[in-house]
């Protein structure tokens, strides 16, 4: 099989996978109890005003009929309006996005930083005391749910040192309607960004640290690393020049994985932190039954997933050419 | 990847003609070989121990009893819990004291005894989940392998759709819908949690699919549910046992998360559920004796796990015994 119909065959995949994922959704939100129109019934009992609702939302049309609509509502980027916000979800969903998005980066831009400065140094002095203590620390971190940690630096951070604000976003109460420098780049909305980011970052720094050290391990024993240090280069340029950067291949594909992995992460962290991303939205409007909502939300972290892994796929193709292509 | 030596094709050739006795030996072998690379590492022993604690403390924490028709049958007849779980010794939120080692909640519940009772709830979640996660995810591998050609590709599009579905909000999710209950919670994991073994277990039968062994049992007739699970799986099994132990490791990281939303099963303390329950009450600034044992006991329940999953790594993966530690 050829690089080009690999590639085409990938993104038919790509294409397939998100259809699934989406009609996995319209089967997953049909099934709630109770119809969309229950909330609002206990705002208006008359029972004609309920048919006309009923008949507005689509829901006395066939279900193939309600399923080809959302599709194609989907595809405009329309996902229906929010029962509780009174809005259109579109408008509402991208600040949110926008949001965790800027959370889940910050976390991971660390995570993987730290990570693979220090699964380097693992494998580096392999057989030591201080790669015993790191897996036993990467492990444990591991170990800790992120809302776990979460409440620990809280604990630390907030309560015990005074340091840094409990939740939120900013002082500006997280309104979302300001522009994007106003609300990003000032000091308060930082200072707000350091919990929640940390928290991800401890969380997912365990697997970059432990793939690097493997992967470490295996390119150590390579015979171009016994040449460099022949030659009389210093270990630290032999260590991050010559063998981390010969490493650190393999973790490109799961930075990417990782990344739409931390979507659905987002929910927890958010949560402790009162951040108001997507992954918080999704646990608060499922709890008001806010199904437009909901389904928006779980939309955008799905299609972060599938995206991600498709991106991974490519990456890794362009990265090593070696690949075969099943 | 086969627990013994590169050599043991022929042995393996004997074991297609159905040698009763030679693999008793492999199995005795594999066993063997499992116990050695524990007793190499000290952080598999350290987790065995803890493990060991939590499943004693799981057991004893309350009475079990079980309804037979109308009778009561008590398996478990201790209670290593000092008071009823949900009962009020206390009058509302004390600290640590000698009645009451670990405090009391918002409600004069003792925590202690929560936190024991809650022990029972996160040994099944993890290991039912677990169990059955595995047990659908290595069904969907080796028959997806095995057989090839349209159902391997209709099985491991599925497998790509569930890898397409983020964790933790499907979950959320599901058990919305479905409704918190101990079952639904469990199901809302396994449904995802499958996806990894079917893949790897999918790429190791592959590999087993064209050795010699399963040939020779073709040769002689050996039906195909035969060589899928009577020659191929035990070869396959060091690694699902691998994927059960991060499958546990999951299953309660997953669970205490939907606790901790509230979406735990009801009626039923877990450790998530216990630090909920602090949140809610807005009680983490000052009972860090209510907060703290939950999340250490959830951090040593994984922990363990993890130790036991790494010195099972070392007999899947025989390679990592080479190198240090």
């Amino acid at each position: 099989m050829g690089l080009r119909e690999y590639v085409l065959r990938r993104v038919f995949q790509l294409v397939l996978t998100l259809w699934a994922f989406i009609t996995v959704l319209f089967v997953l939100f049909r099934a709630v109890p109770g119809d969309p129109t229950t909330r609002f019934l206990m705002d208006y009992p008359d029972p004609a005003i309920r048919d006309a609702r009923i008949e507005e939302l689509g829901l006395d049309q066939p279900l193939y009929v309600q399923y080809f609509e959302y599709i194609t509502a989907l595809t405009r980027g329309d996902f229906g309006d929010s029962t509780y916000y009174n809005r259109p979800v579109s408008e509402l969903i991208f600040p949110l996005f926008l949001n965790t998005v800027v959370l889940m980066f910050t976390a991971l831009l660390i995570a993987y930083t730290i990570g693979v400065l220090f699964g380097a140094a693992m494998g580096w002095f392999r057989g030591s005391r201080f790669e015993r203590g790191g897996i036993v620390a990467t492990l444990v971190a591991r170990s800790s749910p992120e809302f776990w940690i979460g409440i620990i630096l809280i604990w630390i951070f907030v309560f015990q040192l005074g340091l840094l604000p409990r939740a939120g976003i900013g002082g500006y109460g997280g309104t979302l309607t300001m522009n994007l420098a106003d609300r990003y780049l000032n000091v308060d909305f930082l200072r707000h960004l350091i919990l929640p980011a940390l928290t991800g970052a401890i969380f997912y720094m365990a697997t970059p640290a432990l793939l690097m050290r493997n992967t470490m391990l295996e390119v150590l024993k390579a015979d171009f690393i016994e040449m460099k240090k022949a030659e009389g280069l210093p270990e630290r340029t032999v260590l991050y020049k010559h063998a981390a950067r010969n490493s650190v291949l393999p973790l490109v594909t799961v930075v990417a994985i990782a990344t739409g992995a931390a979507m659905g992460g987002s929910v927890i962290i958010e949560t402790v932190f009162n951040w108001p991303g997507i992954g918080r939205e999704m646990v608060d409007s499922v709890t008001r039954n806010d199904y437009p909502m909901a389904m928006a939300t779980f939309f955008f972290m799905g299609t972060a997933v599938i995206v991600m892994n498709f991106v991974a796929d490519m990456a890794y193709l362009y990265l090593d050419p070696r690949v075969s292509y099943e | 990847m086969s627990l013994e030596t590169p050599s043991d094709t022929t042995e393996q050739q004997v074991d297609a003609v159905d040698s009763r006795g030679i693999r008793w030996r492999r199995r005795i072998n594999a066993l063997r070989s499992w116990a050695g690379a524990v007793k190499e590492d000290r952080l598999g022993q350290i987790g065995l121990l803890i493990l060991a604690v939590f499943v004693f403390v799981g057991i004893f924490a309350r009475p079990i009893e079980v309804s037979i028709g109308p009778a009561y049958v008590t398996l478990q007849p201790f209670s290593l819990a000092p008071y009823e779980p949900s009962a009020r010794p206390a009058d509302g939120f004390h600290g640590p004291t000698w009645s009451h080692p670990l405090g009391t909640t918002s409600l004069g519940r003792d925590v202690l005894s929560q936190l024991l009772a809650a022990t029972r709830v996160t040994l099944i979640v993890g290991s039912v989940a677990a169990f059955m996660a595995v047990f659908i995810g290595a069904n969907v591998g080796i028959v997806s392998a095995y057989f090839g050609g349209w159902v391997d590709d209709i099985l491991m599009r599925i497998t790509d759709v569930i890898y397409g579905i983020p964790f933790l909000p499907f979950a959320i999710a599901l058990v919305f819908i479905l409704g918190a209950s101990l079952t639904n919670v469990i199901i809302a994991i396994v449904l995802i949690l499958w996806r990894g073994t079917a893949r790897v277990v999918r790429s190791q039968v592959l590999s087993h699919k064209q050795r010699p062994y399963v040939e020779s049992a073709r040769a002689i007739g050996a039906s195909h549910g035969r060589i899928m699970y009577v020659q191929i799986m035990p070869n396959v099994l060091p690694l699902i046992s691998l994927y059960a132990a991060f499958a546990v490791a999951w299953a309660v990281i997953a669970e205490a998360s939907l606790s901790f939303l509230g979406l735990g099963p009801p009626g039923m303390i877990s450790w998530g559920e216990m630090i909920y329950d602090v949140r809610t009450e807005g009680a983490l600034r000052e009972a860090w004796w209510w907060a703290f044992p939950p999340g250490i006991c959830i951090m040593l329940f994984v922990m363990s796990v993890f130790f036991i999953g790494r010195s099972l790594e070392k007999v899947v993966n025989p390679e990592l015994r080479h190198t240090a530690n």
